[in-house]
């Protein structure tokens, strides 16, 4: 076994406080620590410094990822030459400083101020849920604290009412020492500012929101900065409450967005108590979300399925059988509609929630075992467009920069992307830049909650029509063009000259400007000149964006016309420009760089190419089909017309997630053998004839790839449930059990000699290995004699690909703006664009099974006032929406985030299944759907339709599990 | 294969390129053609029999002749084991 768990499997002691945040200087400054020599950049206070080298400053309003305080008096230090008692933790270092920590006249002090916090302090440390785990209580031991000489009988607030509003933490202000931690938190770390210090002196108390309200009715998105700020009981888990303390904690990787937020499983036994995020994590730097912290009781849910199952007809109800029998039966079917089909009658999709491992060897099966290059994944529906269109400009489908470079941005671009709700860790980085001063431009049919909170106002919102993504982008493009903005010494340093010539012509006609494009974006052209000056010419500017850009007929287009422009402006190869695609999935990154495409090997390699297909060939003893395979959409076409029947689906629900529903339930329902590898029995499974449980990131080791392109460890804390304990598989073993039942012969034993072979047929992965990954934490891709410690930024010397010019140059391409042919008309006179919300990922069958139900329990279709005073709506009314495809009804919120003629909806739920609405209309290269652009039309409605209530009775009937015979019954 | 979804399909390839003008866009379009899209999906396309436009008829007359264009973008260009991602 090469994984140390030694380094990242931990006792409990959390992780070193430094007091203060780091300074960056390149200064120096040598001082002094009780007669002990330190050296620290300019800037970093004494208390840091000391903390550095050991030394054991008390405090309690200073944590290390906050701004100084200087409220709690107990950091006090005496300096030589120094007067009085400075608080260490506002007192910067200087050359030469002596710095005593310990002395009879600090002690004093000390012991003075701890007297004064525990006289309004309740004394139930013994039955605390914080007992052991609790900074007041470290405190009051470090300056010996012995009695109380004020007495406990004065004014105190030690009958405060508690606040158990929120699922998954309580607010105690019984225990509160004002030290405002939890408040800075919100706004410093998570930039929401919905909690205040209420009152003054003596009154002053913790408030969230306003007077009237609690917590969960507040502004807070239940981040959990705060619970994790607090010194005391005040803020807490109720996990912790109901548990106990953790006994040890286990470093691994969020399984949400693409974030990958590397937390700290602390853990009690097998059991998880909770998740605290990983201080040393690149992607979040000690921050999380909901859903991260607290959304994981998911894992544990009765719903989850944890024997095999298997069943003759998708009209049967299920029998659940062992391991042998399933797969036995999966592997008989699929051998022999093979061998009566053809190779090409199979197929299978990856995973974008499982590890690096478990996709490779999904890839690997269906290409070595079912001897075709039929395999696909949920990047299809997402950033398919991303790896055409940044691979097309750039000559590699990766962003360009880690998360760490918005730090550096001084003009940020986000452009059909909602930060706040789909990628919420890094918006409270991109937050924190903004309120530095970074400027702000958002293109988005939809007031995201960007564009106007608090301590932040984007400088333009440009609300254009959906499906105007390229017109918008190829006006800013003529203004950059035409009023002489373009960074043409970059361009001709680092682009082909000519091609961006062509380009800046086509830009440039007159049928381009923003004034003569108005008709057809809605965007006023005032703003949109003002943006396209201000990204040019702002510094550093850096595009985020996400599947409002993608999820277009032309959205590999509008990402190489994003790509124009930061070529354009110079904004390419160095920290904090960039263009960013923000990937949905925790592992949609990796999925693609694990040869999940049906054209492409690991690494990006077309199946076409011999070279790269004898080194699988080689490596795996098969021989490949050279072909392109069928991507999910024509899966499914093609399964209509019978020349595909046999899927293998790993983690992934394709009848809730992708278009068309109805279209998607044909296709699955034409096929003879559909196998779903899942937690639960998803939406697919209704069509399914094999269920293979499946295994949570808490089960399993192995690596999640965020957007930055960072590689990190996924590690195991628990046993899968998917057995007896010791007997169950981690998914990966599920794929290998399949794979031997087809006689492919695999023998691993451990996630790492996946990664292994990852590595050996993979030039971009050459130097990664669980080994190197244990060292260093995580490695951002390219890792190989190039780049042996990873890539941060890209493309810093030349472009990456080589391209018809082979010359490392970016290229400029022409991107025509082409109208969708999804049409308002008079039937469908709305458009409806779909998104994500905060407390839900993706399909919501995760979330949706914890207590984040709490904050969106059902999909909402958000509609501008206007259009609901013409339709006779108010908030709350039932409505039917309907689509030249299908229908379903949902709730109405009316809201003028959406613009006239736009309707918004989620798609977490079920229940709506929004996709019934959306079409079959995809990307033009790559078939990514159309979900943000469908002609619908919205009427009045007294609840579920037709096909809602038919589809919930189905899912009912395809959910049956047969009940066992007894004997007595077997018998009879 | 449903030769509608396909014929739409060629026709929005088509459309795409066609600010290339019409010798690069269809050649281009026969390259994504042959780089992208399964056997069964090329044999219909191939085979249909209805009206396409000009750029899409040329890149079908291409596939049918079984002239594979080089490479017209840097999406379609694979390079061995070099490319580090697509």
């Amino acid at each position: 076994m090469i994984s140390n768990p030694g380094t990242f499997s931990l006792g409990y002691e959390p992780q070193v406080d430094f007091g203060t945040p780091e300074a960056v200087s390149d200064i120096s400054v040598t001082l002094t620590i009780d007669g002990r020599a330190v050296e620290v950049p300019a800037g970093t206070t004494v208390m840091r410094a000391a903390a550095l080298v050991g030394a054991s400053i008390p405090k309690l309003c200073a944590t290390d990822n906050l701004a100084s305080f200087g409220s709690c008096r107990l950091c006090l230090v005496e300096v030589d030459g120094m007067r009085g008692t400075p608080a260490s933790c506002t007192t910067p270092v200087a050359e030469g400083m002596s710095v005593h920590t310990q002395t009879p006249r600090l002690a004093k002090l000390r012991k003075g101020v701890m007297e004064l916090y525990i006289s309004d302090h309740p004394l139930d440390c013994l039955t605390c849920s914080a007992n052991n785990d609790c900074e007041l209580q470290d405190q009051a031991a470090a300056v010996g604290l012995r009695d109380v000489r004020y007495g406990y009988g004065g004014a105190n607030h030690l009958g405060e009412a508690a606040d158990r509003s929120n699922p998954y933490f309580d607010f105690d202000p019984s225990k509160c020492i004002a030290c405002s931690r939890c408040v800075r938190a919100c706004d410093e770390v998570q930039g929401t500012f919905a909690l205040t210090m209420d009152g003054r002196g003596f009154a002053s108390k913790i408030s969230a929101g306003q007077t009237a309200d609690d917590f969960l009715s507040s502004e807070c998105v239940s981040c959990g900065a705060c619970v994790q700020a607090c010194p005391t009981a005040t803020l807490q888990e109720k996990a912790v409450k109901e548990i106990g303390l953790p006994e040890r904690a286990v470093v691994t990787t969020c399984a949400y967005c693409g974030v990958g937020c590397t937390f700290r499983a602390e853990m009690r036994g097998e059991q998880l108590v909770r998740m605290v995020p990983w201080k040393d994590g690149k992607a979040n730097r000690g921050h999380s979300c909901v859903k991260g912290r607290f959304a994981w009781g998911y894992a544990n849910h009765a719903d989850r399925i944890t024997t095999p199952m298997i069943r003759e007809s998708i009209d049967e109800p299920w029998r659940e059988v062992g391991w042998d029998e399933a797969i036995g039966f999966a592997a008989e079917r699929l051998l022999s509609i093979k061998a009566e089909h053809g190779a090409r009658a199979l197929g299978g999709i990856t995973s974008s929630r499982c590890t690096n491992e478990e996709t490779f060897l999904v890839q690997k099966l269906v290409r070595a075992g079912f001897g075709t290059n039929n395999v696909d994944t949920c990047a299809r529906v997402c950033h398919s467009p991303t790896g055409y269109g940044l691979k097309t400009t750039f000559g590699t489908s990766a962003g360009t920069q880690d998360f760490d470079s918005v730090m550096q941005a001084d003009v940020i671009l986000v452009i059909g992307a909602n930060p706040t709700d789909a990628h919420p860790v890094f918006a409270s980085r991109m937050k924190r830049r903004l309120r530095q001063g970074a400027k702000l431009i958002v293109i988005d049919p939809r007031r995201i909650d960007l564009v106007r909170s608090p301590h932040i106002e984007a400088a333009y919102h440009l609300p254009l029509q959906p499906g105007t993504n390229v017109a918008v982008l190829t006006a800013m493009a003529h203004v950059i063009v035409t009023e002489g903005l373009a960074d043409e010494a970059f361009v001709r340093e680092r682009c082909d000259w000519d091609e961006f010539s062509d380009w800046a012509a086509f830009v440039a006609n007159p049928r381009h400007s923003p004034e003569v494009l108005e008709a057809v974006t809605r965007v006023p052209a005032p703003d949109l000149r003002a943006a396209a000056r201000l990204f040019a010419t702002g510094g550093n500017g850096a595009v985020y964006y996400g599947l409002g850009v993608t999820e277009h007929s032309q959205g590999s287009s509008t990402v190489m016309a994003i790509a124009n422009l930061a070529m354009a402006t110079g904004n390419i190869g160095r920290p904090g420009v960039g263009v960013n695609p923000l990937r949905g999935q925790n592992n949609v990154q990796g999925a693609c760089d694990m040869g999940s495409f049906p054209h492409e090997l690991s690494g990006y390699r077309h199946v076409s190419d011999d070279t790269a297909r004898a080194l699988f060939e080689a490596d795996w003893g098969v021989t490949l089909d050279p072909e392109p395979g069928l991507r999910i959409p024509n899966m499914l076409d093609a399964a209509l017309d019978g020349s595909f029947r046999a899927i293998y689906i790993q983690g992934e629900d394709i009848l809730q997630s992708d278009p068309n529903t109805h279209h998607v339930a044909k296709g699955l329902a034409a096929m003879d053998c559909v196998i779903v590898h899942d937690l639960f029995l998803n939406e697919t499974a209704n069509y399914a004839h094999v269920f293979l449980p499946g295994s949570t990131f808490l089960e399993k080791d192995g690596t999640f790839t965020n957007a930055e392109r960072r590689i990190q460890p996924v590690r195991k804390v628990m046993e899968p449930a998917n057995g007896p304990k010791g007997g169950g598989y981690e998914d990966w073993q599920v794929t290998q059990l399949l794979a031997n039942a087809m006689g492919l012969g695999w023998s691993y034993t451990h996630a790492s000699q996946i990664m292994d072979e990852v590595a050996r047929l993979t030039p971009s992965f050459a130097g990664v290995s669980f080994a190197r990954l244990d060292q260093c934490g995580s490695l951002q891709w390219p890792i190989n004699a190039e780049y042996p410690d990873g890539a941060p930024v890209m493309h810093v010397d030349g472009f990456s690909g080589g391209g018809p010019n082979g010359n490392g140059r970016g290229k400029f391409v022409v991107t025509d703006y082409v109208p969708t042919d999804e049409k308002t008309g008079p039937r469908y006179p709305l458009l409806l664009t779909t998104g994500r919300i905060l407390s839900h990922y993706n399909v919501g069958a995760q979330t949706r099974r914890t207590g984040n139900t709490i904050w969106h329990p059902e999909d909402l279709l958000e509609m501008h006032p206007a259009d609901a005073d013409n339709r006779g709506f108010k908030s709350g009314d039932w409505a039917r929406l309907a689509s030249r495809t299908g229908e379903t009804t949902l709730r109405v919120s009316v809201t003028d985030k959406v613009a006239p003629g736009v309707v918004y909806t989620t798609f977490h739920h079920p229940q709506t299944q929004a996709n019934v609405v959306t079409t079959e209309y995809s990307d033009w290269a790559t078939n990514c759907p159309e979900y943000k652009v469908t002609a619908v039309q919205v009427t009045p409605s007294n609840g579920p339709t037709d096909w809602q209530e038919d589809y919930r009775e189905q899912s009912l009937r395809s959910r049956r599990i047969a009940v066992p015979m007894t004997v007595a019954e077997a018998a009879e | 294969m449903d030769i509608g979804q396909l014929r739409h399909m060629v026709e929005q390839i088509a459309r795409n390129f066609a600010v290339q003008g019409h010798e690069k866009a269809v050649a281009a379009t026969a390259d994504h053609i042959v780089r992208f899209w399964e056997p069964r999906m090329k044999a219909a396309i191939v085979a249909q029999s209805g009206a396409l436009s000009p750029i899409a008829r040329g890149a079908i007359e291409l596939l049918a002749r079984g002239v594979e264009p080089p490479s017209q973008t840097h999406a379609t260009e694979f390079e061995a084991g070099g490319s580090d991602a697509g």
